[in-house]
This record gives C-alpha cells, structure tokens and sequence, in this order.
C-alpha cells in the first residue's frame, strides 16, 4: 500500500515537472534545428536529427542579446542596491525608535502596497521625462529613468523591519552606552545581524527587475539600452517567420538568469522567504 | 531606548520616503487628477470636465468589455492557482525523495521571464504547434488557441498558471511545515486515508493561507498585462483585452490620457479592495499591524 502510494506521488510529481520543461525543452529542440529540418514536422521530433548551434549564433551576430543582458545587469544590480540601502535605512526607526508621525509612516508605506504600478505608471511616465531621466538625453540618464522608479519597495521595507525587531534591543543599549551613536549601530551592529534577510530581499528583487518588463517597454527609445525581456520581446518583430532564431535567442536569454537560480537555490526554495517580492 | 537627536528617525526615513514621494505618491494624485480632465482637444492645456471621462469610459463598449474580460480571466486563472499548487506542495512535503529536485524545477517558471514564457508557449499554441499535435493523439480536432475568441483567453490564463505553480507552491510548503504533526497522527489513529487525511487535517488548518493565496493571485490577475501583449496583442475581436491593456492602449496609442487615467483609477479601486482585505486580514503580522 505505501508502496503505490510513493509510486503515484512520484508520477504525479514527474508529470508536473515535465509539463514545467516542456516549454522551454520545445524552444530549445526548436532552436538547435537547422535549416534542413521542418520545425513543422508531423509528428514532431524532440531530439533534432541533426542538431546544431548554428541558430544560436546567427541569433546572436544580428541581434545584441549580450549587451541586452549587460544591461539587464547594470539595471537589476543598480535597483538592488538602492533597495538594500533604502530599505534599510526606513525598516530601522520602523522597527525600533518611537517618534512623532511613526503610524502616518507605516501607513503610508502600506498604501504603496496596495496601489497598482499599472494606474501610476501613465503620469510617472511624464514625471520621469520631465526629469529628463530618458535615454535620448543620455546612456546614464536611460539607465537612471529604468532604475528610479523602483529604488524602494513596501515588501523591502517591512520584511527587514521583521528581522530588525527579532534582534534583541540590549545589543543596542550596550552600544549606545559603549558610545556608538544610532548610525554607526545601525551599520555596524545591525546590518550584519539581518544578512540573512538581505540576501533575501537582494535576491528576489534582482529576479523581479531582471523580468521586469512595462516599463521598460514604455520607457526605452535605444535599442542600445534594450533589457533583456524588451529586447527578445523585440525578436518576434524581427524574425516574424523564423521561430528557430526567436526561439534560440529566447534561450540564450534564460541562461543567466537559470545559472543564479540554480547556484542561489537554497534562498529560493527554503520555503520561508514567502510572499517577499510579488511585482 | 534614548535617541540622541529627535531628528534621527526622520534622517533615516527620508530617502526611502523621497523616492516613495516622487515615484509613488505624487504620479498617484496625477492619476486622479489627469481622469478630470480633458486632453483630447489641447495635449498641453487640458480642460477640467468633471466626471466626464468616467461617463465617456462607462459608455465605452471596449472598456466595459475590457473590464468583463479581466473578470473573466480572473475566474479562469484564481480557482486552479489556489487549488493546484497546495496539491502539488501537499505531494512534496511527503517527505519523498528528490523533494529539492521537484521544487527546483517546479519553481523554474517563476524565474523565468514572462516574455520568454509568452514566446514558448506561442510557439506551443501554433495551429500546427505540439499541443495540437497532442489533442490529435486523442483524437481532439486541432484548437486555434490564439485565434478562436472564444478561447483565446483560456489559452493566456494557461500561461499565468504555468507562471504561477511554483510560486504558490512555496507559499503553502512553508505553510505546511506549521501544521502540527500530532494533528497527522490522530487521524491515523483513526483510519483516515491519505486524501481524508488532508481533507480534515491540511485544508481546514491552512484556511487563512488559502484565502492569502486566494487574494494575492486575484490581484495579480486584475493586472495581468504582459501575457497578453507578447502573445495576442488584445485580440482576438478584443476577446482578451483587459483593463491594463486598455489603459495602455489609451495612453501611449492613442494618447487618451484623461480616458487612461479613468481607466487607472477604476482599476486602483478594484485593485484596493482585494489588498485592503488581504492586508487587514491575512498579513497583520508582516505589517506589524
């Protein structure tokens, strides 16, 4: 009896994750078939007859996935930066000073949580080209205007105010009376107890910036500053008849982003970073 | 604790709270502002019309479709995103083998871009595409999964789902680990069989994480945009035109902003209703409130 009970979990969860390949497994069985082979071939093949990478470079001499990648670096690098120092910075006081307008704070950042980007990001848009934080002013600027907009994040803010409040408050007290002023524990005694949280932050903002893909769409002119989600969005333009290079390109384009997954898997999948980041 | 300056919470708040102001809050009472006005005669000198545009996006047949659609897709995707991943995340934590493997490569989507998820399974829905090639296996016609209009929504929700398995799945997983295990026992006691066992044991204890998952996925879908843009543009006969299409399409197409921006704030008010109960009611704790 336990016995089938195992075997049935082990289909099921096998038939589940086949169906989670299987779209990607078909663009890359599609992306290694050459020009000889009907990618329309009835029925289908999985494993090309004579498989080759000759898509993948054709791909990448047309089109500059490497520098879309390059950019989709800076950008999601930049915006996880900025959200580690800020967020911090506002968990701190949150967590552990009382002050004047304390609950005005936490409301107000709740109600970032509950307005969509999606109905701000029309007058955002005119805010940032008013600040002239666009690329046709300049590389920095394009840069800037993708970044900006997503420096601090509610889920940021509360999730390392949750791990400020677990450290016991006598640490701080000895500090303080050892001389340190609220700065100087901040960094040099806080910071390093919530590693932990912050990796956590750093790592699915970097996920959620990588993918991001509205508003740079919206707000990208140069092909030069094209992320990547924009810029293979762009392959289907195009290579309209060609699905072997849109799809080989799609592939390329999921490598980076595969190889951080797998190597940082334990933040991932240790099932108790629920709920951080949700675009 | 003693603060040495009054002024030291405020220095810390203050670049987080400059960003959200600028970012946040102020294109936040543009939205509002702007769905007042009217763009359309005089880009750079709009005129105040009262509630006008929401009159005109009321009477607009698109919008209204538009705003059934999203419902619809709503309808499609939430059922199988809250059902599905606590059956798959109640499989896994049976503390089977391979468990990692499993979340690994369930949670693999999740990851992945929209768009490169959106371009597979174009690819996927061809007429002459794998899925058909499946269908004719059992003996199902070929579906026009991206023409028909009448499934073409069906076919975007698809790839939501797809998208959002491994997601949901962590959540109840680490949900999981809090049920007593005690609770397991008795009903073994008891004789109750692995689908039982969960039905009155697992179901009726992750009730708050369930109605969580319930209105987190209801949110996302109220702003599902990319699928839709990468793979059907709207279309078929606006079959998958959603709110946050519409609104895209009347900003930055054809330059509508007074009718976008009432669009916006009908979708901020659905939006806030669904993140207002999950937040008062299933993430007290998170927020501290």
């Amino acid at each position: 009896m336990k016995n089938i009970k195992g075997v049935f979990i082990h289909l099921t969860l096998i038939l589940i994750s086949l169906f989670c390949l299987l779209p990607f497994l078909w663009l890359t069985s599609t992306a290694m078939k050459g020009a000889s082979e009907n990618i329309f071939q009835y029925p289908p093949v999985l494993i090309p007859k004579f498989p080759t990478f000759n898509n993948f470079y054709e791909v990448l001499k047309a089109v500059p996935i490497i520098k879309y990648a390059i950019n989709s670096f800076i950008v999601a690098s930049f915006t996880v930066i900025l959200n580690l120092i800020f967020s911090s910075l506002a968990a701190y006081p949150l967590a552990r000073m009382n002050f004047k307008g304390k609950n005005a704070a936490f409301f107000l950042i709740l109600l970032t949580l509950m307005i969509p980007f999606q109905a701000i990001m029309l007058p955002l848009y005119i805010i940032i080209l008013k600040m002239n934080l666009i690329d046709s002013i300049s590389d920095f600027s394009g840069y800037l205007g993708m970044i900006l907009p997503f420096c601090v994040n509610a889920f940021g803010i509360f999730l390392l105010r949750q791990a400020f409040l677990t450290i016991p408050k006598e640490l701080e007290e000895s500090a303080f009376i050892d001389g340190c002023n609220s700065f100087q524990i901040f960094t040099k005694i806080l910071l390093p107890l919530i590693k932990p949280s912050l990796s956590v932050l750093a790592i699915f903002t970097f996920v959620g910036s990588w993918g991001e893909f509205l508003w740079p769409s919206i707000i990208l002119t140069k092909q030069s500053l094209f992320t990547l989600p924009v810029g293979i969005n762009e392959l289907q333009g195009a290579f309209s008849a060609n699905y072997r290079l849109i799809a080989a390109g799609s592939i390329v384009s999921i490598i980076p982003i595969l190889i951080f997954f797998i190597s940082l898997q334990k933040y991932f999948i240790k099932g108790e970073n629920e709920g951080a980041i949700k675009g | 604790m003693k603060q040495n300056n009054f002024l030291t919470p405020y220095i810390f708040l203050f670049p987080a709270f400059l960003c959200l102001a600028l970012f946040f809050f102020l294109p936040f009472f543009q939205t509002v502002l702007m769905s007042f006005f009217d763009y359309s005669k005089d880009f750079y000198t709009p005129v105040f019309t009262g509630f006008s545009n929401y009159i005109q996006v009321f009477q607009n047949k698109v919008f209204i479709q538009s705003v059934f659609n999203t419902f619809w897709f709503l309808i499609l995707c939430v059922p199988f995103l809250v059902i599905f991943p606590l059956f798959v995340a109640i499989l896994i934590d049976q503390k089977i083998k391979f468990s990692n493997l499993y979340k690994l490569i369930i949670y693999i989507p999740v990851v992945v871009s929209i768009v490169v998820v959106a371009i597979a399974f174009k690819w996927l829905y061809q007429p002459e595409g794998l899925l058909n090639y499946f269908l004719g296996l059992v003996h199902i016609k070929p579906v026009n999964w991206l023409t028909n209009p009448n499934i073409a929504m069906l076919s975007v929700a698809l790839v939501t789902i797809f998208k959002g398995i491994g997601y949901y799945m962590m959540i109840y997983l680490s949900a999981l680990m809090s049920v007593p295990k005690e609770l397991y026992e008795a009903a073994d006691i008891d004789g109750a069989g692995f689908f039982k066992k969960h039905l009155t044991v697992t179901i009726p204890h992750l009730m708050p994480v369930i109605a969580l998952v319930t209105t987190i996925s209801s949110i996302s879908a109220l702003k599902v945009f990319v699928e839709i843009y990468v793979m059907t543009k709207g279309g078929p006969l606006n079959s998958t035109k959603t709110i946050v299409y519409y609104i895209y399409e009347n900003a930055f197409e054809s330059l509508e902003l007074g009718m976008a921006s009432a669009a916006c704030v009908i979708l901020l008010i659905l939006v806030t209703i669904f993140s207002t109960i999950n937040i008062l009611c299933f993430e007290r704790d998170k927020y501290g409130l």
